[in-house]
């Protein structure tokens, strides 16, 4: 994985905007933000429903267009790629964890988190071992051949930050990932993502949950589009692991 | 490698997660399929089982006979007693008396022709045996499609011009075209109707018969030649006076009628070709019918894939968040409709394969099966490429439209944005509320509308063609395969168009699954919702089977028909359009009136996560 301290500035945003509608319809979802996230770091953002935190995670990851601004990836820029490029980049440098989990309803756990292994160009057996060993990291190696019907919220979850994974990325997404979550599944996915934080991997979660924020190294809060306060949680306070749950 | 694995796999497990669709599209195409192969295969077919019969019974190359037309005008068997000497012939049986009279088996009522055989085995024309003995007197043998049209077994008995007869022997015989297709018209040009059988008698029967009921007698000929293929040659030498009487006869077709005292002869190919006469039309009906289907399955496919693509846009985002690019996921969405319509094609190519033996079959008339469907690899191509064009072609807009939306936009599961037209709003504004509830809903869909009247239009125009043969052809059986041939078209046209209706009323509710919610959170019933859609959605089938009207005009009197189309009544066609759009409502009724029974808090949820 990689070392916030060996690696430097792995994401930057500069006057990132994104517009919806126009004229009097005019809708300004993220305005002028300014971000740098090092290799290594955990960074949460939080605000109130609406304010652009999902529009921003998707600008980052490549999933949306900004309507102005800059965003490198490393050395990269990214904002004017083509769908086809940022395609690649979701593939190989961004994992993605989407609140309403987004499995494959037809494939098992271990077939959804082959899928970005083959999209990636690894071979069925390549991919498959790689699944076995990322679905035993979550602890859902006994539920390798579940379908997402057959398991809980919680496993859901996991098996989708296991496929986030498949590819070893650069960087991690997670959009509210314990949005839809009871409280002890709450639990699993925030040990999870302290984990992954340990073993060097950067994160930027979009999250209301307080022990997820807190666990995180910076803190950014949004409104109406735009980033209106950072904090870094005091030295040594170690995470909370007890989660309020969504909105909390 | 990887990547075709996972379109494999992505392809194969979507089609098993959603096996009634699959399943739906699987029929829509291989019904179509199933057509055309039934009107590829059927080329040929009759020609082996004739050739068969004709060996069995080493049948004549040329059947000589004085009828000439009139029932009044005396014949003698020294009429055509010359012709065994003619050159190039090798062989020859009879003369054999012939004479007609009217058959009855309990309240059946059928005309025969009454052929008058002595018990011993003729050279040439030695009717084969199927079941039972040969001709002695008081028994009879009734030639094998007579019989089984009749239902007559060895063993029944029948009245032949009021005499009891024991049925003791059924055979076949290629002297003659085999029962039902062209025997009266071969035998008696047009003094007769078409269902004419063939009974053979003991020879002393024949006087007997033709006394009774004042019949004359006339005499047939049958000849071997040294060259089976100078037949037709021999036949217009040998053949005297003017063929002028039979304009309806065989004349047309290489026989020739004379004036009295003179001889027509027939070759053995007249024979053949009125036996495959009827397989001809049925393979024309077939193949005016698979196009039909195709047209139908392209708009049936472009439905359920419309319908697929409504369901599976939420999958689309994650194949794209995920890193499939456009591309990859406009193959994966192409490849599982290729992989349907590959399905589909095999089971057509199977089901046509299967069944047109049946059609083709040589009927009870002449021996064995016929031809193995003659499927060479052109017309399993031709079948195939039908198959999946019609998958691509259905699939390939919605695939690209798919792969183009945005992933955040896919992700979300939002519905395309609808078209509204203002004037159409200001239509509506003028209904009672439960249409215009409906009508608001439905047409947010123009094109699919569109598809609806053009699905319902084609049905139409194949039933109303079905009609106008019915009402043209009245009285006059068209045959049995014909008859096949057009309940397997109008079997799969209906079946096919309420696959369409169902899916193009369940597709209208997906979309409209939303904006039905919120009609409902504002104090709609469900039954209102229900009601308003069925009937916006019977109006463009109303529409349809109005089409369909000059549709199936269009269709029956595109191929050149010598005789006149006679239009079927006004009340049988305002029946066609009343019970389509009836159907369709009651069809297009269920999924509509399933998906207004959805929680309205679930479906406005759904649009927020």
């Amino acid at each position: 994985m990689h070392d916030q301290a060996s690696g430097g500035v792995l994401l930057r945003a500069h006057a990132l905007r994104k517009d919806y509608g126009s004229g009097e319809g005019l809708i300004r979802a993220v305005d002028d933000v300014d971000l740098q996230v090092a290799r290594g770091e955990a960074l949460a953002v939080r605000g109130p429903s609406g304010c652009g935190k999902s529009t921003l995670l998707h600008l980052l990851g490549g999933l949306d267009r900004p309507t102005a601004g800059e965003l490198w990836l490393g050395e990269r820029r990214i904002d004017r790629l083509s769908e086809r490029a940022l395609a690649r980049l979701r593939r190989h440098e961004v994992g993605f964890v989407f609140q309403a989990f987004h499995l494959m309803e037809e494939l098992n756990a271990q077939e959804n988190v082959e899928l970005p292994a083959l999209l990636a160009g690894l071979t069925p057996r390549a991919a498959r071992q790689r699944a076995r060993q990322l679905l035993e990291r979550v602890g859902l190696d006994d539920r390798a051949g579940h379908l997402p019907s057959a398991l809980s919220g919680g496993q859901r979850q996991r098996v989708a930050i296991a496929r986030a994974l498949a590819n070893e990325p650069a960087l991690v997404l997670a959009d509210e990932p314990t949005g839809n979550l009871d409280s002890a599944a709450t639990l699993e996915v925030l040990r999870l993502f302290q984990g992954l934080h340990k073993e060097g991997l950067t994160l930027v979660v979009v999250t209301h949950d307080e022990g997820i924020a807190a666990s995180a190294d910076r803190r950014v809060s949004m409104r109406d589009g735009a980033f209106v306060g950072e904090t870094r949680p005091v030295e040594d306070a170690g995470p909370d692991l007890h989660p309020t749950g969504p909105g909390g | 490698m990887g990547n075709a694995f996972l379109v494999w796999r992505l392809a194969v497990k979507d089609i098993r997660h959603r096996p009634v669709l699959a399943a739906l599209l699987l029929v829509a195409i291989a019904a179509g399929a199933a057509t055309l192969t039934l009107g590829l295969a059927l080329r040929g077919t009759a020609d082996n089982p004739y050739a068969r019969t004709r060996a069995a019974t080493n049948g004549p190359d040329v059947v000589a006979t004085d009828f000439n037309g009139d029932p009044q005008a005396p014949a003698q068997a020294s009429d055509v007693v010359p012709l065994e000497h003619a050159p190039g012939v090798v062989a020859y049986s009879g003369p054999f008396p012939v004479t007609w009279a009217s058959l009855r088996i309990g309240r059946t009522r059928a005309t025969a022709a009454v052929e008058g055989r002595s018990a011993a085995p003729s050279a040439v024309d030695r009717p084969r045996l199927a079941r039972g003995s040969w001709v002695r007197p008081g028994g009879v043998v009734v030639e094998a499609g007579f019989a089984s049209a009749l239902g007559l077994h060895v063993g029944d008995r029948l009245r032949l011009g009021g005499t009891s007869f024991e049925v003791v022997g059924i055979a076949v015989t290629v002297a003659f075209p085999s029962y039902p297709d062209s025997l009266g018209s071969f035998l008696v040009g047009s003094l007769s109707s078409y269902s004419l059988g063939l009974v053979w008698v003991a020879e002393a029967d024949v006087a007997r018969l033709a006394a009774v009921g004042s019949e004359p007698v006339f005499y047939y000929l049958d000849l071997k030649l040294d060259d089976s293929a100078a037949a037709r040659a021999f036949a217009n030498r040998y053949t005297t006076g003017s063929s002028s009487q039979q304009s309806s006869g065989p004349s047309a077709t290489g026989g020739a009628s004379t004036s009295p005292t003179t001889l027509t002869l027939y070759p053995w190919q007249l024979v053949r070709s009125q036996d495959v006469k009827l397989l001809a039309r049925a393979q024309a009906v077939l193949y005016t019918g698979s196009w039909l289907l195709a047209l139908l399955a392209i708009a049936s496919v472009a439905v359920l894939v419309g319908g697929r693509m409504a369901e599976q846009t939420r999958r689309v985002g994650l194949l794209k968040a995920v890193g499939g690019t456009p591309n990859f996921v406009a193959v994966v969405l192409l490849c599982e409709n290729v992989l349907v319509g590959l399905c589909a094609a095999a089971v057509g190519l199977l089901a046509g394969w299967l069944t047109a033996p049946s059609i083709a079959g040589p009927g009870a008339g002449l021996l064995g099966a016929p031809n193995p469907p003659s499927l060479t690899a052109s017309s399993v191509g031709l079948v195939v490429a039908l198959a999946l064009g019609v998958a691509v072609a259905a699939t390939l807009l919605p695939a690209i439209r798919a792969a183009r939306q945005s992933t955040v936009a896919a992700l979300g599961d939002s519905a395309l944005a609808p078209r509204r037209s203002p004037r159409l709003i200001r239509l509506s504004s003028h209904l009672p509320v439960t249409l215009l509830l409906g009508a608001r809903l439905a047409l947010r869909r123009p094109w699919r509308l569109l598809l609806s009247v053009c699905s319902v239009a084609v049905m139409a125009s194949g039933l109303v063609a079905v009609l106008i043969v019915r009402t043209t052809a009245a009285g006059v059986s068209p045959g049995p395969r014909v008859t096949q041939a057009v309940a397997i078209i109008s079997a799969a046209l209906v079946v096919l168009t309420a696959i369409n209706a169902v899916f193009i009323a369940w597709s209208s509710a997906l979309d409209a699954r939303r904006p039905a919610a919120l009609a409902r959170a504002l104090g709609a019933t469900p039954r209102q919702v229900t009601l308003g859609m069925s009937a916006a959605l019977a109006l463009p089938a109303f529409f349809g089977a109005l089409l369909g009207i000059p549709g199936g005009i269009l269709i029956y009197e595109a191929p050149k028909h010598s005789g006149s189309t006679t239009i079927p009544s006004a009340l049988s066609l305002t029946a066609v359009v009343v019970v389509t759009v009836l159907v369709i409502a009651v069809l297009t009724a269920v999924p509509v009136s399933i998906g207004a029974q959805r929680s309205v808090a679930e479906v406005l949820q759904s649009e927020t996560t």
